[in-house]
């Protein structure tokens, strides 16, 4: 092998760099569960947990457009029930506890949403 | 193009369906594994052998003056005589395609005022290297987003490259510039060899094959967070099941999550074996990384065979007698030979 010095160091530098996502993990912690806590006195939302686990994100944005900007507050969901839209009368009344619901997913995904740059947190001084 | 379009979607399909099917953990965590494992040796492969192929010539491709007299100007990156000249010229080579940046494009023009009538024009063309270079550096952020998944807690400079690439606030979840340009970018590339004829002339299913590739790897990924999601929390726990060597339960994941993960794997297996080892490639091209200085260095040829000597002392002592025979002039005349 010709250059052996160079092309080693660079053999090894690809080998780390391309096993990255499996050390990498090592460093940290393991992730089995989300650790996400449930609302305890409300067994269903407003969708189905399946939908609002993927789809939270766009719902909550077709809400902000329908309340900010079209003034309508009423939705009604797939099974027909019809609710208030709003983040801090609707969704924050069984969703109380913001740390143990929306920040163990977010967190732990890098999710930071800009929600709370208008709302108030749930649980801090108005 | 249209064989290759079609692989693509084969592989996409059976991914499709055979998570759909139950055999999820086959596609998310078997397949992974063996991707992963082939890439990595494969690649090394790949570098040992071009180790072992011996460079006996300088062969730099020379864009520029040589290194000459003095009062000549020496063209120090296009045409590097020393060490630090070829790491600079690698250097921008790796990290800005300059190469690339050098591309002129020629062109046959009906009426030129220079020469009063038909003629070939050369002019600068940037567009390559503006997608090649937007598509690698994109590439390279959507990568290093995805650690994300890959850690716990997701680490803090991903989350700076988040907001940086989310900056825009656009939409829930927030856009990702780097995923919108990484598709353009690639839609570029894949139609530069589509609509210039020259070069569809030349571009074969294995150039096709890796934009395919990649449009359909960017395509579900794009998809998987806009569009038809899953639920992410699900998908890191399943991803650090895998890269902790103890998979979990892939149920609840939508099946276009293993159509992606499938694609990414078919991309790693194909690596070591395609065009796409430019990226250890790179570094060995001996057309890049040797310094021009064959007139001032001797570079023996490692392969020759040891040379049959026969120096002029042997051939006197071998023919001494016969020559001095014929009166040839010699250097030990035959009797102070014998002392």
């Amino acid at each position: 092998m010709y250059n052996a010095k160079a092309v080693i160091t660079g053999i090894i530098v690809f080998a780390v760099l391309c096993t990255a996502p499996f050390w990498a993990g090592m460093t940290g912690k393991d992730y089995k569960n989300t650790g996400i806590v449930l609302p305890a006195d409300e067994k269903n939302c407003i969708e189905k947990a399946e939908f609002m686990r993927a789809e939270h994100m766009r719902l909550l944005n077709e809400w902000r457009d329908e309340a900010l900007r079209e003034e309508n507050r009423a939705y009604v969901a797939s099974d027909g029930k019809k609710w208030n839209i709003s983040l801090q009368n609707t969704c924050l009344k069984c969703h109380s506890n913001h740390k143990e619901f929306c920040d163990r997913c977010h967190t732990a995904n890098s999710v930071y949403p800009y929600c709370w740059t208008c709302h108030i947190l749930p649980g801090e001084s108005k | 193009m249209f064989l290759s379009l079609l692989l693509v979607l084969l592989i996409g399909a059976v991914a499709w369906a055979g998570s759909a099917a139950g055999f999820a953990p086959l596609f998310g965590v078997a397949l992974p594994y063996l991707a992963a494992a082939v890439f990595i040796v494969g690649t090394v492969w790949r570098m040992v052998y071009w180790a072992k192929s011996p460079v006996p010539f300088r062969i730099p491709t020379t864009g520029g003056q040589e290194q000459s007299l003095d009062f000549i100007r020496q063209a120090k990156i296009d045409c590097p005589d020393t060490q630090m000249g070829v790491f600079a010229r690698m250097f921008l080579e790796v990290f800005l395609f300059r190469s690339l940046f050098r591309n002129t494009q020629a062109d046959v023009r009906t009426s030129l005022t220079a020469n009063n009538g038909p003629g070939t024009v050369y002019y600068s063309s940037k567009w390559l290297w503006c997608f090649a270079l937007l598509f690698h550096y994109c590439f390279l952020l959507v990568f290093l987003r995805h650690f994300r998944f890959f850690v716990e807690p997701a680490p803090l400079w991903v989350t700076w490259l988040e907001t940086l690439d989310g900056v825009m606030q656009i939409g829930a979840p927030r856009f990702f510039m780097t995923g919108g340009i990484l598709l353009v970018a690639l839609l570029f590339l894949l139609a530069r060899r589509v609509f210039n004829g020259r070069l569809r002339c030349i571009s074969l299913v294995n150039d096709y094959f890796p934009l395919w590739l990649l449009l359909g790897i960017v395509c579900t990924g794009i998809c998987l967070r806009y569009f038809d999601k899953t639920e992410i929390a699900m998908v890191k726990v399943f991803i650090m099941g895998v890269t902790h060597f103890s998979p979990v339960s892939a149920e609840g994941i939508a099946p276009l999550f293993f159509v992606h993960v499938t694609l990414v794997s078919a991309l790693l297996l194909y690596f070591p074996f395609s065009k796409l080892t430019h990226m250890a490639g790179v570094f060995f091209s001996p057309t890049r990384n040797t310094a021009n200085d064959s007139r001032r260095a001797r570079h023996i040829n490692p392969w020759n065979p040891p040379k049959q000597y026969f120096t002029y002392a042997e051939y006197e002592d071998a023919y001494r007698d016969a020559m001095a025979e014929v009166g040839l002039p010699l250097e030990k005349e035959p009797d102070k030979a014998a002392e």
